[in-house]
This record gives C-alpha cells, structure tokens and sequence, in this order.
C-alpha cells in the first residue's frame, strides 16, 4: 500500500499557515452534529477533548484511571520546550526544529517537526493563561532551563513536576467542558477495540473497569491518545497502568504500526535494586544541568567502591573519569539521552560500574552545592532528592546518587500523516501514541511539548476538514460491524478467563521484560535479535496454555485487565524484534552493534533506511507487512551527528 | 523479613467488608509498600485466590492514584509521602501491619482498598478553571507574576488528588483539597476575574458530595504527602466569606 503523508507544497515554514487555510471547515451549527471519541486523558486527549469540546463538537472522553488527572503525563518531570527565546541566547523555531530533526538523527519528518517548533511557542501562552504556574524570575517574567541536545535555555518548568502542572491546566480545561455538558467523561473504562465500518472508523468498544460491562460507543472519528509502550519491557518508567492495548487493538483492525523498534533509554534513572522490582523511576534530565556524570578511572576504586570498602567523596579528582565533559566537550553532560545512556552502558560493561550491583554509574551534585549552596541545590530539585532519597535510603545532598540507564518513552507508534490521521480514515493518533515528530531519538523537554502541540493546536484543524468531508449524518449503531467487534471482544475476554494455568500472568510480563531489554534494549545484534523473536513466541504460545486469570467479567478483575494488556504486549514485542531486525543501521536510540563508527556512535545508513516503517497486520502469528514511507530532506543536510 | 498484615477485604460497595490476615514472607527492606503487596498478590493468585485489589498507577508518588490507610495513617507512618514511596525498611520484622481503605462516605468503596474518589473531580467541575479557551490568549510573558506569589500558587497547585486529607479527618472534610484548588487561581492574576463565584461553586458541590466541615484539626495538614499547608483554608475562607457578603449578584450572574 502507498503511504501519503499529504505534506502541504510551499515552504517549510509556510507549510502549516497555508495548510490551515485549505483545510475544510466544519459550520459552527453544524460542530454540534458531530460526535468525537478521545480516549485517554493525558496531556494530548485531555488538550484535545477540551479544544474540540470548546469548538463546539460533541466528545466523548475515556480513562482507564479513576480520574482523567491521573493520567501518565502527570509524572513528567523536567519541562517542556518552546521557542520562545526570552533568554536572548539566539534561540528561534527554525532552532527547535533543527535541534528536534538532529536530536532525532533524522527520521523524523521535517513539516511535522517545524509545525511542533512554530505551535511550541502558543503552547506556553495557553498553559500560562490557564493559571499553570511555571517557575520564575524575581521580574516577574517567566524563567527557562537547558536541557539535552540544545545549547540555548528554552525549556520552561514548574519545579521538578512540570508534567502535572500542564495536566492540571488541561485537565481544568477539560473540567469547564464537562460542566458545560460538551465532554461526557467515562473514566475506569478501558478502550478494547475500534469498530470499522466501511473503511472509517466510527466507534470504539469498552469494557468497565468497575462492572465489567461491555459498552459500544458510537462517534464520527476516534482519537486515540494512549500514550506510549514502554511497559513491554516491564521494568520502565512509566506507571503500572500504561499500556498498548488501545493502540494495538487499533493496528490489528488496519492501523500501520511505524518504527516500533524506536525506544528511548533514559540515561538517570534509579538502578534496578531486585527481582521484585516492579518499576524504576526517572530522575529528571534537568538533573544533567547541575549534576556531573561521572565512573571511576580504574577498576580497581570500581571494585572497591562496589563492595562498600571506600565511599564515592573518598574518590579524588584524578582517579574519576567524567566521561561525558571527556567526550563530549561542547555538550558535556547535557548530550542527548541515547548518547548519554550507551556511554552509561559502555562503563558498566567496561567493568567500572558502581553500586552493589555494579550496575551504575554517579550524578554528582558536589560541585553545585559548593557553587550555589545547599539551599539553591535544593529549590531547583529538592523533590527530586527527596524520591532519591525515599527510594534508596542515601542522601544525594552528600554523596553522589546512583544512576542507570531505563526504558521511558517509545518514539514509534501509530503511523499518522501530517494531519495526524492514521492510514485508517476517522481514526487519529495523538501524543506519544503516534510515531510522527521525534524520530530515532527524542529530546528532553519535547514530549510535553508535542502531546500538547497535537491536541491544542493541530487536531482542531485537521479533523475538521475529515469531518466536513464525511458530512455530519448520524453514525448507524445497527451497522453489523458494532455488534461483531463487540462478540469479539466479548469471546476474546472468555477466552483469557479461560485461562486457568499455574503461571501468573505477571510473570510472563517479567519474561518478556528481560528478553527485550537483553536484545532490544541498548544494544541489538541480529544474531540477538533472531533469538529474541524466537523465544517471545515460545513465550506467547505457553501464555495461551499456562497463564492464571481468575475471577469473572462482571466484578472489578485486575487479572483479568492485566492479562489482556499482556497478551497484547506479547504481540508487541515480536513486531518490535523484527523491526529492529530489519533495520540494520543504527541511529538514535536504536543502536545495531553491527553499524557504528570507530568512536562507537550510532552509525546512519541513509541510502538504505532513510523512510518510515509502517507495519501492516495480516492476521494471528502470521508474519506482517512492511511499507515505507521515504523521508526527504529538502532544509536539513544529513551528517553524523557530532556532540563533541 | 516476615510480616502479618490484617487487610479489608470487601467484595463491593453493596457487601460487608472484614478484616482477612495474610503472612508476607521474605520480604525485602528494599521493596515499596505496594511492591510487598505485589508480592503477596502472586502468592495468592499461584493459590487460586482473589489477589487484593488497590489502586496504584504511577508509583512514584504524583498522580494520586495509591491510597492505603496504614496502621492508622493515610499513606503509612512516614511524613511527606504517598503509600507508593513508602518503603518497607520503615517496619520492623515480625510486625503486624493494618490496612484499610480511606474511610468516607463520600468515598465509597469500590474493593477492597479501592474507593471511588470521582467527587474530587465533581467539585473541580463546578469551577476548578480559568474561563479561557485554546487560542487567542496573550504573550506568556505579558502577564507579570511576582516570584513569591506564583511561588506559592505552585506550592498550593502540588496537591497530587488523592483524599488523604479527607481520611485523615474525623468530619471526613475535603477543605485542604478544595482550598488548595481554590487558592491555586485565587492566588494568580489569571484566577481574579472568576475568584469569588469559583469559591462559591467549588463549596457548594464539595457540601453536596457529603464531606464534613472542618473543626481546624489539622490532621489533613499533618498527613497531606505534598505537605498542603492550613493557609488554603483559611484563604478560601475569605474569599467564601467575601463572596457571601459582598458579591454575591456577581456570583449569581456568572454561568460557570
């Protein structure tokens, strides 16, 4: 099948202006004729439910959680980035977009990230007037922070908790929305299939997480705003409730999966502590502004520090290699992520890891303190020292924290066009859920920024022009295609509670956990790969056989809702093994150890992988379909990417 | 270590609820509060018995989710955190630990540990915003806010959502939590233009959800994890009060 990205003709910084004038409109007596499904509530649904709600559309919003503010959004950390230049440090929106397009070694698509750069700017007035109250000056004006990959200070933040002030602001919009009768909000209801009828889609099948009852919702286009994948390595970042579902069971009714293999390694992060782990927690990247990344020259202190015998602070300046500033002198501690995470990776695997497990590296903050003070230290990232803190019972304001690279955000996802349409008309796919603007790798700051980009200020354009085309007659629930998706998703969930195994469903999301990280995680071989393909179907078919899910349909069955979100995560993880099979080049985050440059960077092959992989299902445990879509680049001249 | 736990088991809203014992075993100082709960819940399901159901999502202590009244405290015996960074090097072996559900009217239970704090979002509905839609807003930076004002609108706007303070109270009061929404905007230029008839609705819906009034303990200051300070209820005192003598026609023609 062809892929069109429909990428509007002109200039790349008139593309989005123009565009938006030949986009079709939909009347403003007619909005009220249309309904729109939102599910999930995180910074892109909640942005976009509230926008087209305000416009004057019908919408239908949807969480899993108890509450749309719980959504996973709410734990981002650091900030978000616009071009906004009011630090005078010779910031612009071509910057952004350029600092996105390298930051993402250049597989992302040039019109959608100059669009996310051009709307960054209107994202931080809007929040602004929402009452989100960012950090700053004594002016009064408000304050920015550096972050990876960028050498000007363009991120705003709210102390360490930038993720749940934007939340709360989108959330209040969507509050006014819900009291005003234009967003109905169903929440502990998770979406398990999207109904196609005709080509289009036009509705959504859930299930209660309270009652179990399964319900068909009717609506002129879905949105899908789920977020992203992370948790298919089980150990990950994100919250015990993030999953694929949504967007999975979406792919297996048409929707192209694109560049599932593209995962972000978090280079700060707590390290692992035991099996019983069940999820790491980031320490923010704004963290990199301060701290010094740092392992020790020999493997002697290495070892001596692992076992206890000296402390981090006994450590002198000569015997500690800060292999960042070492190798990255113009961008010292502040590279971005997946370069930050394989250097981590290369100490540990050098054999000069620190911690009992020897399986980390420092973030030190001595030399801030000794410059700021403990108290300056302390107003920046004090929450964050505090969860430092809870969590490994070590005080980082006197010896360095312990740090390890972690799974925590996935830059492949639905694949969508310019106007953020998946290859399925009616269905979109918003925030992290799509595959579109950070590339191979994503920049600090970027995801806040593109989840609001999409829902504030791209969807209220694009779907008008799909709704004015479909026209604004009411959508049959009688179409055959709503009660057969609602009998198969009702024969699928019999079929899991059928299920009475001796394994528990947790522990084959363990498994999987540790089949992706040893060879999809930060390093991936083909001979790696080839195994790991071969081990998650062993694991998938056993699952089929001896997994345990007790309990019935009709009752609140945390079972039952994790079994189904592992199953699909099984599914996942094959696409995402041969898709990193496939692409035998490295870059960002996905890093084939058979394609790097003598100094051990990603190592590009633009003749042979400059495109998109969109994924095509064919069917159960049959092999999918693999289409691309070319990338060109008509502004920015593809190098290797330099940090130095 | 080896610890007893006496837990409320309930099936739903409509049933009994009573305490179940259960032995967790080898658990490790290290593992979260919810991790130990992990823990058990796999021996139980291995059993073929209901495994105990809570609510938990992100796990590091920001969106809410988690409650957990632990021997007699919201969110365990520590200061300053949620149940999901509480972490198990806080007991002792051989201790016996209780938990229960937030107890409220207002919050019933949905199972087990699980109850349905949807009133919380009620009242933000009623008036927990600023009236401005997407677009056609001012330059971020035209709007100046002292370093100490949004300082302290920041520090009411942490309020993480998750009803500690209404268990924590003995009237089963929501005033922290509404008075830290309210102070938030009462606080920010952006919030004036709406302060007094927002004060107003966000009161109205949180006495017609059913939580208490506030009889100035403080136990919801004492066990809030984000530290929300008594001063919010005392702001939004005010603004109720002011609004009630002396806006109150502007109040009633405000349509929300």
């Amino acid at each position: 099948m062809s892929l069109s990205a429909k990428i509007p003709e002109g200039p790349l910084a008139e593309k989005w202006s123009k565009h938006k004038f030949d986009l079709k409109l939909v009347n403003p007596a007619n909005k009220r004729k249309y309904d729109i499904i939102v599910v999930g509530t995180g910074l892109a649904g909640a942005s976009a439910a509230a926008s087209l709600a305000e416009l004057g559309y019908n919408v239908k919003a949807f969480c899993f959680q108890d509450s749309p503010r719980r959504a996973h959004s709410i734990a981002a950390q650091g900030g978000i980035n616009a071009a906004k230049n009011y630090q005078n440090d010779g910031d612009s929106v071509y910057r952004l977009f350029y600092d996105t397009i390298k930051g993402g070694d250049y597989r992302a698509r040039e019109a959608n990230v100059y669009r996310l750069a051009e709307v960054s700017v209107n994202i931080i007035d809007q929040c602004v007037a929402q009452g989100v109250p960012f950090a700053r000056e004594y002016g009064g004006l408000l304050d920015n922070r550096s972050f990876g990959g960028a050498q000007v200070s363009r991120t705003f933040y709210a102390r360490g908790q930038t993720g749940q002030q934007l939340l709360l602001g989108a959330y209040s919009a969507l509050n006014r929305q819900i009291h005003h009768g234009k967003v109905k909000m169903y929440t502990r209801t998770e979406m398990l299939d999207v109904v196609v009828v005709d080509g289009k889609a036009q509705g959504i099948i859930t299930r209660s997480l309270t009652t179990g009852e399964i319900d068909t919702h009717t609506g002129h286009a879905v949105l899908l705003c789920t977020g992203g994948y992370g948790n298919v390595f089980y150990l990950s970042t994100n919250a015990a409730g993030s999953n694929v579902t949504a967007a999975w069971r979406a792919h297996k009714r048409g929707a192209f999966f694109a560049n599932p293999c593209y995962t972000q390694i978090h280079p700060t992060c707590i390290p692992v502590t035991g099996d019983h782990q069940s999820k790491l927690t980031l320490m923010s990247e704004s963290l990199r502004n301060d701290g010094r990344v740092w392992a020790p020259k020999t493997h002697e202190i290495a070892e001596q520090l692992r076992k206890g015998a000296i402390k981090a602070a006994q450590v002198g300046e000569a015997d500690r290699d800060y292999f960042l500033e070492r190798k990255y002198p113009s961008f010292g501690n502040l590279v971005p992520r997946d370069v930050a995470s394989r250097n981590a990776k290369e100490m540990v695997d050098d054999g000069r890891g620190v911690g009992g497990s020897g399986v980390a590296v420092f973030l030190d903050f001595a030399d801030a303190i000794g410059r700021l003070g403990k108290d300056a230290v302390a107003a920046k990232y004090g929450n964050l020292f505090d969860m430092y803190y809870q969590i490994t019972d070590e005080d980082p304001y006197t010896q360095p924290m312990r740090i390890y690279p972690a799974v925590h955000y996935t830059m492949g996802g639905l694949w969508v066009d310019y106007n953020l349409s998946t290859n399925v008309p009616g269905l979109y796919a918003l925030g992290e859920c799509n595959f579109s603007d950070h590339g191979a790798n994503r920049l600090g700051a970027s995801a806040l920024m593109q989840g609001l980009s999409d829902g504030y200020f791209v969807i209220p354009f694009t779907l008008g022009d799909y709704l004015a085309t479909i026209g604004p007659k009411p959508v049959d629930v009688n179409h055959p295609a709503f009660a057969q998706t609602k009998k198969d998703v009702t024969d699928y969930i019999a079929k899991l509670l059928a299920l009475r195994g001796t394994k528990t469903v947790n522990e084959y999301h363990r498994e999987l956990g540790h089949i992706m990280w040893e060879y999809c995680g930060m390093a991936r071989t083909a001979e790696g790969l080839t195994k790991a393909k071969g081990l998650i179907q062993a694991l998938r078919a056993d699952f089929w056989k001896n997994a345990i899910v007790l309990g019935e349909n009709e009752e609140v069955n945390a079972s039952l809702e994790k079994a189904g979100r592992v199953a699909d995560f099984l599914e996942l993880g094959e696409l995402m093994v041969d898709d990193a099979l496939m692409r035998n080049e490295s870059c960002g985050g996905h890093f084939r150890l058979e394609s790097q440059t003598p100094e051990g960077e990603a190592l590009r092959d633009d003749e042979h992988f400059a495109f998109v992989a969109a994924w095509e299902y064919t069917g159960d445990n049959q092999p999918e379909i693999l289409n691309k879509e070319a990338l060109e680049f008509e502004y920015v001249h593809l190098t290797q990417r330099n940090y130095k | 270590m080896n610890l007893t736990l006496k837990v409320w088991r309930q099936k739903n809203a409509q049933t009994a609820g009573k305490f179940v014992t259960y032995q967790a075993e080898g658990i490790s100082p290290d593992m979260s509060f919810l991790e130990m709960l992990d823990v058990v819940n796999e021996s139980l399901i291995l059993k073929n018995d209901e495994p105990i159901h809570f609510d938990h999502d992100c796990r590091e202590g920001i969106c809410g989710m988690c409650s957990l009244y632990i021997n007699g405290h919201p969110h365990g015996p520590k200061r300053a955190i949620t149940t999901c960074q509480l972490h198990m090097r806080t007991f002792h072996d051989g201790q016996t630990i209780t938990i229960e559900p937030w107890r409220a009217a207002p919050f019933p239970v949905i199972k087990d540990l699980a109850v349905d704090r949807s009133a919380f979002d009620r009242i933000q509905q009623a008036g927990g915003y600023v009236s401005v839609n997407t677009g056609g807003v001012p330059d971020a930076n035209e709007i100046l806010i002292p370093k100490v004002i949004a300082d302290e609108a920041f520090n009411s706007a942490t309020c993480i959502g998750c009803g500690a303070c209404v268990a924590a109270c003995k009237n089963a009061s929501a005033m922290l939590f509404v008075s830290a929404k309210v102070s938030q905007f009462a606080l920010l230029p952006q919030g004036q233009p709406e302060r007094y008839s927002r004060a107003q609705s966000m009161v109205a819906q949180m006495d017609a959800e059913g939580f208490g009034n506030c009889t100035n303990t403080g136990a919801c200051e004492a066990e809030c994890p984000k530290e929300i300070s008594l001063t919010n209820i005392s702001r939004m005192n005010n603004d109720y009060l002011s609004a009630k003598l002396f806006r109150e026609e502007h109040a009633h023609e405000n349509n929300g």
